[in-house]
């Protein structure tokens, strides 16, 4: 059966497994966000602490995915299999690139901007909230752009915890070595991440400050 | 909020012997030894090659910098007692590239302080323009763009403007006009001056420039290496018998073909 045959039979399953990874995706990079944002503004004053978070961060992105997904399985409340695994196995994935250019971003700002800021009375929050936070946003942005679509695509592993989404087709597929289930999960996960990739990439732009 | 701070008449910025180091580097001095009084209206200029301490003194003015030794008084009160943040809303101060903030518009730039010091936002509106008048930008124009959109000249003037907004009794300049083309940075000398003898503040301005300086001061203070070496009005100050005032004199006169 041609690739193409299979994916108008099967057009139905193949777009509720994309809306499940898509699923994966957003819950999993909203959780990144809210914790590698503020943590990367709280970073910034704080040497002892930027030094631990980066490292965890760092050592966490050299796990390979398929062993992070095994190790989150038996710990209790955030482990078993299903969805709830990878969710955390994704967005402590997606946390690194978030926190790392959330920090890069605050604290690369223009020296003069922040002595004149500082010499006008402004607070040490207020630089950070006011002046710091706005011109970082586009780098922070690119940050949820590199980690989303590393999420798209670590997701499809995902699958391999009975977690669902586009990976069911592609390990599936492997078992058969049936390059039609291949492709029917590939396809979606390489045009999603083409989509992100684009869509983020207009909001990045739209957002720098020069 | 902002008169209540500024209870003293007299708005003296004074150094006691006033040393500077680097903390926790070698003991290298930025400055040292220096006293000084700068009297209420004067414009003072600190006078001086790169890296001689002149932004240094300028930052421990306004509480950036805490001296190594000695104390500065503003307003006769130790900058180590004051409330940095309180300090540094009394002290307007303007950089070279004014270090405008680009995600701000020229409003919300010279409007930051009095915003900051909670005044009622119409108060601000018109602070706000009254500032642009003054330093010869048309509200309507103006207001409403951002920085990048300014030539250099603009931007400056923003600068004084945003350092001027709150009514400060202080005002430090750090190379103001460093970055202007010589007709543009001209042209702002000129208008500053009025305006400075207009305003009546005490101005501390640094400059490496003898020419800016002669224009500009009520009193021309030269430092060398981090210490105080010559002080006058710019009338006595070319008389002053002292090698780096001579030096600083040579770099007015440029020979015919020589390179500038």
């Amino acid at each position: 059966m041609s690739p193409w045959t299979f994916f108008l039979e099967h057009r139905a399953e193949i777009f509720g497994a994309t809306l499940d990874h898509l699923e994966l995706v957003l819950i999993a990079m909203a959780i990144a966000i809210l914790i590698g944002v503020p943590l990367g503004m709280l970073i910034v004053h704080r040497q002892a602490l930027r030094t631990v978070a980066l490292g965890v961060a760092s050592v966490l992105q050299t796990i390979p995915s398929l062993a992070l997904f095994g190790f989150l399985i038996p710990i209790p409340f955030i482990g078993g299999i299903g969805k709830r695994t990878a969710i955390v196995a994704l967005a402590l994935y997606a946390l690194l690139p978030i926190l790392r250019n959330t920090y890069v971003g605050l604290t690369g700002i223009d020296p003069a901007v922040l002595e004149s800021a500082e010499a006008m009375g402004m607070t040490r929050a207020q630089i950070l909230f006011r002046v710091r936070f706005p011109l970082a946003l586009a780098v922070i942005l690119a940050g949820v752009r590199t980690a989303t679509i590393i999420t798209i695509g670590v997701a499809t592993i995902a699958a391999a915890i009975g977690a669902g989404g586009l990976g069911t087709f592609i390990f599936r597929g492997v078992a058969l070595v049936n390059d039609a289930l291949i492709l029917a999960g590939a396809i979606p996960a390489a045009l999603l991440a083409i989509l992100a990739d684009f869509l983020l990439g207009l909001l990045e732009r739209r957002l720098r400050v020069s | 909020m902002n008169s209540k701070t500024i209870l003293f008449p007299e708005n003296t910025v004074e150094f006691r012997d006033v040393s500077y180091s680097i903390p926790a580097g070698a003991d290298r001095e930025i400055v040292s030894g220096i006293t000084l009084k700068v009297a209420h209206g004067e414009t003072v200029v600190l006078l001086g090659r790169s890296g001689g301490g002149k932004t240094t003194l300028l930052k421990l003015i306004n509480g950036i910098l805490l001296p190594s030794l000695g104390e500065i008084l503003v307003q006769r009160r130790s900058t180590t007692e004051w409330d940095p943040i309180r300090l540094r809303r009394s002290i307007g101060y303007v950089i070279q590239e004014a270090g405008l903030f680009p995600h701000f518009t020229v409003a919300e730039n010279v409007g930051l302080v009095p915003t900051l010091e909670k005044w009622p936002s119409a108060r601000v509106v018109a602070r706000v323009e009254e500032m642009l008048h003054l330093v010869g930008l048309n509200p309507q124009e103006f207001a409403k763009r951002r920085p990048r959109e300014l030539s250099g000249g603009q931007r400056q003037r923003v600068g004084v403007a945003r350092a001027l907004a709150a009514d400060p009794p202080i005002l430090l300049m750090d190379e103001p006009f460093g970055a202007l083309d010589p007709v543009t940075r001209a042209e702002l000398q000129r208008e500053f001056r009025a305006l400075a003898h207009r305003l009546g503040k005490t101005i501390v301005f640094v400059t490496h420039d003898l020419r800016e300086a002669l224009l500009l001061a009520s009193r021309i203070i030269l430092l060398e290496a981090g210490r105080l070496v010559a002080s006058g009005s710019p009338a006595e100050f070319l008389g002053i018998d002292h090698p780096e005032v001579r030096a600083f004199a040579a770099s007015l006169t440029v020979a015919p073909g020589a390179p500038a």
